[in-house]
């Protein structure tokens, strides 16, 4: 692919702070890809919105809080609402083994704990984006 | 997608994507543009530059707000630097502007400059004109914040908001020749620091000795972060406007703005065609002669350019 990889970097929740979230943006702009960064404390409808303003190939949540079965599934079915089809959506943050499978069921393409390595996530993101 | 049935019932997927498009060098983005030139030409086009950081995005942010009471629809185009060692880009403008993002009448769309010089990216003209067709009545451009060369932003804006910030007195010095001919505003934001009036006051003064145009542009102080007087800000956008309405310069200025477009156009489609009947060597060949000294190089290109079968592509 010719043309860089767009992908929105967002935090939905009330999480405290962002560092995890910008090692991730800072590594994937490292990588060549357009990070759209939004910052703390994100709505899933404002979530919705920027990706699709921003037309991204790939939507990166982080969520620290403890409140990502609830969020993550929301974003995924605002997108659906939206008919937003094509946007590839992957989630990280500390994030129970448990609660993986329930998530990738709800439409979460990959999940991405601490222990990821920054070069997994990438490779994930370039091989699974569904735009040529 | 149906992108041109989604652009004028006010799909934001479809725009979203038409700039896409256009970013990437898509000819169905030309191609669709075109279809929708005459419906381009109603926004107001609004520039915010000024130093990194120095508050264009929380500036950018309040006025898109205030326009928004009044009823007018606005587009943000938000640029940011393309690392020259990676080619990828965070673009970090929307934080200041999220509450705007849920607004259906506010779009939102921040791009790289992939590589562009001069405070742009090069999608940022076709931008414009998408958001246009699309209905915005106002559209802002945030440049890169580089200080010096954030010049291509007077061809494309009506008017243009210079951001400053306090005690930025030694950096005015040095870039005052390029910044004091491109501002139409002066905004001295966080004007909550020390030093805020002094600023006004020296940029002031520069004005006085390096404006050549009739227009003076005004200076105020305004603190985006409190939103504290960026109506005084829009107000002073509005009367610059209305000098523009009345200035028979503006005119002449926009066409020849069009001309200079219409000139970079020729250059980019000689060079393309050149290129596409590279394939048949016509430029190695050339290059061949050129240096066995059977033919100058002027003569050559001069003869390449006699070949290439101009106007037969279609944008
Ligand atoms: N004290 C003070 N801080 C402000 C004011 N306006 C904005 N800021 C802060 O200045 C910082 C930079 O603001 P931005 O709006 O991101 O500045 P910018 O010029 O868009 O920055 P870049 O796009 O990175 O060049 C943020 O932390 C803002 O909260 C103000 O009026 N007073
Ligand atoms: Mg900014």
């Amino acid at each position: 692919m010719d043309r860089p990889i767009r992908v929105v970097v967002a935090k939905p929740g009330l999480d405290g702070h962002d560092r995890g979230a910008k090692v991730v943006a800072r590594s994937l702009r490292d990588a060549g890809m357009e990070v759209i960064y939004t910052g703390l404390r994100q709505t899933p409808e404002q979530i919705v919105e920027a990706v699709i303003q921003e037309d991204a190939d790939c939507l990166a949540m982080s969520i620290l809080s403890g409140a990502h079965n609830h969020l993550f599934p929301k974003v995924v079915s605002l997108l659906k609402e939206r008919g937003v089809d094509d946007v590839l959506v992957v989630g990280g943050g500390v994030i129970p083994e448990d609660d993986i499978p329930g998530l990738i069921d709800a439409g979460i393409a990959a999940i991405f704990t601490p222990g990821t390595t920054t070069t997994s996530t990438i490779d994930f993101i370039t091989q699974n984006i569904k735009r040529k | 997608m149906d992108i041109r049935a989604g652009l004028l019932k006010g799909d934001k997927r479809a725009a979203a994507r038409l700039i896409t498009l256009a970013e990437n060098g898509d000819e169905d983005a030309v191609k669709i543009i075109s279809e929708y030139y005459h419906l381009t030409g109603k926004a107001r086009i609004i520039g915010i530059t000024g130093p990194p950081g120095a508050g264009k995005s929380t500036v950018t942010d309040k006025l898109a707000k205030l326009l928004r009471q009044q009823n007018k629809t606005v587009g943000i185009i938000a640029v940011d630097p393309t690392s020259p060692f990676t080619g990828g880009a965070i673009l970090g403008d929307r934080v200041r502007m999220n509450d705007l993002s849920t607004d259906q009448g506010v779009f939102i769309r921040s791009m790289a400059t992939r590589g562009a010089l001069g405070g742009l990216s090069k999608a940022v003209h076709d931008t414009v004109r998408i958001m246009d067709i699309y209905g915005m009545d106002y559209i802002f451009i945030e440049t890169v914040g580089v200080g010096q060369s954030e010049v291509d932003i007077v061809k494309l804006a009506d008017t243009v908001v210079m951001v400053m910030v306090p005690g930025l007195g030694d950096d005015i010095q040095a870039i005052k020749a390029g910044i004091m001919e491109i501002g139409d505003i002066f905004a001295v934001n966080k004007s909550d620091r020390e030093g805020a009036e002094r600023t006004a006051t020296e940029i002031e003064v520069m004005l006085d000795f390096n404006r050549t145009t009739d227009f003076r542009p005004k200076v105020i102080n305004i603190i985006a972060r409190d939103n504290d007087r960026v109506d005084k800000l829009l107000e002073a956008i509005e009367g610059h406007w209305n000098y523009l309405c009345k200035d028979s310069n503006y005119q002449t200025r926009k066409k020849n703005n069009i001309k200079t477009e219409i000139i970079g156009l020729i250059n980019q489609y000689v060079v393309k065609s050149i290129q596409n009947d590279n394939q048949s060597n016509l430029i190695q060949n050339m290059v061949e002669k050129v240096y066995d000294k059977q033919i100058d190089p002027y003569s050559a290109a001069i003869d390449i350019l006699e070949k290439v079968s101009l106007g037969k592509q279609q944008s």
